[in-house]
This record gives structure tokens, C-alpha cells and sequence, in this order.
């Protein structure tokens, strides 16, 4: 039996609740079909965690796509649609990625991510794209642009290193009306390989403490730059990321297994640590960097 | 004798010729250990400049790896005995990434920054860092000149150089203490 899970019209990191909350009740050996029919908009993060989602299922899932075309052939120059022909049992029109123009809003189209190789990849793009917006619509200094870089570079090793398997990274720029009311830019990786606490009990000796759970194991990594490896220059990729995104007044969150962190700015309401959450196996991280607000 | 180590021409020959970034774990590896293989056919003590000029990104995880890791290295005289490092050509958003990694290691390296500037990067109290400064402007010096200069006391003078010799921050020239710029 073929269990259908609904995304929401609207897909972000918050409405992307609903499909982890459905996925749960549903076993990972049994078939679910991915109805994006209806959907009208999709983040990177709600793009990239789709794809996590055919991931993260045993037996291969269907999807079926956005039934209005303006959203299909945005999704298809995001991306999209070349990846998930890949992991998703594809169902109804599939726009082709030909048939759509380059969608400037895009800093960097859906991108796989298994190897060091693919960093590199993913660095030079978003390179040579990335100083005309983070410049000129974020009013960003122009050095952030290589500490832009720094920063995927980093959330991307994540996943080479961590995940176990691959996962997928995009970058867009937005005009963010409602909850920001400026431009942003918005870097989403997702993967659903190991988590951040099967990869921290994975240290040799590791033993659990009284409290010992995904967040836990979130605020070890996030906070305490806690990493698997005992080198003593491990785990200050992501001290370094949550550096950049603060000094930027931007928003960094993770999610793992059931814990969401979340360095959260002014400007956002989010929770530190939200637990409790349905269980979804990777990380999923979202990196916002909103646009400079200088003094008049 | 001072060998000057290109890591942009070493990224390009040992990883990829197409790249100029210096991203990820196993590129940073790789490229630390062509620079050891380097280090360890050298006769002691050695100086070795090793030049970022050419390296476009550098994220903390290759900062590690190339400056941390062979540092370390060094400090502990694993890879080779009596040598000695200066890093140069880096621009600010490398030494942001080599600043962080110092700090992890408890280890301080001398750094020519974008404004032709060589400073001291990682954790060094200030009596090391004013020492180190007056070392670097006068380029060779008696311990007495330096105590003189400081206007502090012989004993305390002496043993903060041996601090410094022992970060590997300055040579020991029989009685004299020489900077490492000098010698280059």
C-alpha cells in the first residue's frame, strides 16, 4: 500500500514540519508517494530536504510535481527535477531543464554533494555568482563574498564527512516580505545520512552521558565544537560558519533527528533548541543572510 | 638556508592543476604533506616560507590541515629537527582561518598579512609579544640590548627568549637571538 504524504502549498524549513510529522507514522520499508501537486513555492531548504526525504526511504519513492507550471518550471531551473529523476519514481510532467531560461535569483542550482571534489565544485560556482548580490542587494562588505564561500565550503564538508552518503546543496537569493521585510540570501544543505548524534557516538570511547539525545548531541557540535575526530583543529568548521552568520546578523539552524538549533538574530523569532520533533534521520542546515541595513 | 614553498603550485601539482582554492580535508592533507616531504629533506636548522599568495579560498578545515597540523608538527619536531616557519602572502579572510587554528593549537606563527606587515598570529602574552617586536625590529640582538630595550631585567628577558625559541618564533645565534624575517 502506496502511502500519500501532502506538501504544503507553501514549503519552507517551518511548513517542512508537516512532512516530516507524516513521514514518521510511516515506515521507511513502505512505499510513500510525495504529492507536491498542489504546492505553489518551495525554498532550497523544502528542495533539498525532498530530496533527502527519497533518501531516506528503503523503498523507492514517487513524487508527483507541482501541477502549476510557473512553480514546475521554477523548481525545474532550481534544479530540481534533474536530481529527483535520479531518487524519486517520477510521476506525471516533468518540465525539462532545456525548455526553462537560467533563473538569476539563483545562486547555485540544486547540487549533489559525496565528495571533496564536489566542495571544490560548489566553491568555484558560487564564487564567480555570488559578489554581484551579496555586494549590491545585501550591501555586504566585499570580502564577505569569501567568507560566503568559507561558509558552504564548510556546511558542505559536513556532509562528506559526517552524512555517510551524499546530500544536496542550493543557494537563492529572496526578497524576504514577511518575516524580514529585505533581500537575503538563503544556503540550504540537506542529507539524510547519519545525523550529528550518530556521528558524535561513532569517537572512539565514547560513552553517553546522563543527557544524551540529538539535541545533546546539536549543542555539542554547534556550541562546544565537539567533533567525532579528536584532533585538536576539529570542529572549528562550524565555529567558523556560526562566526560569519552572527557578524552577518544571519540565522543558522540545524535539525537533526528530532532537535532543531538555531543561532537566531533579532529579526527572527525561532526557538534556540526546539526538541521533540519528528524523527528525520541527516541534518538538514539552513543559512540565512539578510540584507545590511545601514544607517540613513 | 631559506626555502620558499609556493602552496598555490603545490595545491595545482598535487591535487589539481584547475584548482586555486584551498577547500576541503583531504586537499589540505594532501598539500600538508608534499610541504613535510619538503621540510624533511632539509639540512638543520631550516627557515621555510611558506607563500598563500597564489591560494585563492582558504576554509578553516585546510587551514588546519596545511598551517595547523604541519605546525604542530614542527613545534614537536616530528616531521624534522630545528626548523623553522614564516607563512606569507595571506589576505584577511586567510588569516581569519589561520588565526582560529593557532588558537585551537595553542601555537603562534609569524605572518606577513596584506599590508606587508609581519605579525605574530595566535595566542602569545604581551611580554612574549613586545619582546618579539623589539626582536623583529632590530633583526639580531644581545639578550642585555633586549633588557636594555625593554627596559626590563636580564633573568626575566632571558627566559621569555627561550619561550620564544621554544615556539619556534625566533633562532638562537650562539649568545644573539635573530628574528626569523631577518634571516630570509
Amino acid at each position: 500500500m502506496t502511502t500519500v504524504i501532502t506538501v504544503p502549498l507553501s514549503l519552507d524549513d517551518e511548513t517542512f514540519e508537516e512532512i516530516f510529522e507524516q513521514l514518521a507514522a510511516v515506515s521507511p520499508e513502505q512505499k510513500v508517494l510525495i504529492d507536491a501537486r498542489r504546492t505553489r513555492w518551495a525554498s532550497p531548504y523544502g528542495l533539498t530536504a525532498l530530496l533527502a526525504v527519497a533518501q531516506s526511504r528503503a523503498e523507492r519513492a514517487a513524487f508527483a510535481g507541482p501541477d502549476h507550471e510557473e512553480t514546475a518550471s521554477y523548481w525545474a531551473r532550481a534544479g530540481f527535477y534533474r536530481h529527483a529523476e535520479a531518487v524519486f519514481e517520477m510521476h506525471g510532467r516533468v518540465p525539462r531543464q532545456r525548455e526553462v531560461p537560467w533563473e538569476s535569483t539563483v545562486l547555485l542550482e540544486i547540487t549533489d554533494v559525496s565528495a571533496s571534489d564536489d566542495v571544490h565544485t560548489v566553491v568555484e560556482r558560487i564564487q564567480a555568482r555570488a559578489q554581484a548580490i551579496l555586494v549590491h542587494e545585501l550591501h555586504l562588505d566585499p570580502q564577505a563574498t569569501l567568507r560566503f564561500a568559507m561558509t558552504l565550503s564548510e556546511v558542505c564538508q559536513n556532509i562528506v564527512e559526517h552524512a555517510g552518503q551524499g546530500g544536496w546543496v542550493a543557494v537563492q537569493s529572496y526578497h524576504f516580505r514577511q518575516r524580514l521585510g529585505r533581500h537575503a540570501v538563503v544556503i540550504a544543505v540537506c542529507d539524510a545520512g547519519l545525523g550529528f548524534r550518530r556521528s558524535l557516538e561513532s569517537t572512539p570511547g565514547w560513552k553517553p552521558r546522563d543527557r544524551w539525545d540529538d539535541g545533546a548531541a546539536l549543542e555539542d557540535a554547534l556550541v562546544r565544537g565537539v567533533s567525532r575526530y579528536r584532533d585538536p583543529g576539529r570542529g572549528q568548521g562550524l565555529a567558523g560558519v556560526r562566526k560569519f552568520v552572527g557578524r552577518w546578523n544571519g540565522k543558522l539552524s540545524i535539525r537533526s533527528g528530532t532537535a532543531r538549533i538555531a543561532i537566531v538574530p533579532a529579526w527572527d523569532d525561532a526557538v534556540p533548541l526546539q526538541e521533540g520533533l519528528p524523527h528525520f534521520p541527516g541534518a538538514q542546515v539552513q543559512i540565512t543572510i539578510p540584507e545590511r541595513v545601514t544607517a540613513a | 638556508m631559506t626555502h620558499h614553498i609556493d602552496v598555490g603550485s603545490v595545491l595545482r601539482r598535487t591535487v589539481c592543476d584547475l584548482y586555486s582554492n584551498l577547500v576541503t580535508r583531504p586537499t589540505g592533507a594532501a598539500v600538508r604533506r608534499e610541504i613535510e616531504g619538503v621540510l624533511a629533506g632539509l639540512d638543520s636548522p631550516s627557515l621555510t616560507v611558506i607563500d598563500f599568495s597564489q591560494v585563492g579560498l582558504l576554509d578553516f578545515s585546510c587551514a588546519d590541515e596545511v598551517v595547523g597540523k604541519l605546525l604542530d608538527a614542527v613545534h614537536r619536531q616530528v616531521i624534522v629537527t630545528d626548523a623553522y616557519v614564516l607563512v606569507r602572502g595571506v589576505r584577511d579572510d586567510h588569516l581569519e582561518a589561520i588565526e582560529a587554528v593557532m588558537q585551537r593549537y595553542d601555537l603562534a606563527v609569524i605572518v606577513e598579512g596584506e599590508d606587508g606587515a609581519w605579525r605574530a598570529v595566535g595566542p602569545l602574552d604581551d611580554e612574549l609579544r613586545r619582546l618579539l617586536d623589539v626582536v623583529q625590529r632590530q633583526g639580531r640582538a644581545e639578550p642585555s640590548e633586549l633588557a636594555a630595550a625593554l627596559d626590563e631585567e636580564m633573568a626575566v628577558v632571558k627566559e621569555a627568549l627561550d619561550r620564544l625559541v621554544r615556539q619556534r618564533l625566533v633562532m638562537r645565534d650562539e649568545s644573539a637571538y635573530v628574528s626569523l624575517t631577518s634571516v630570509m
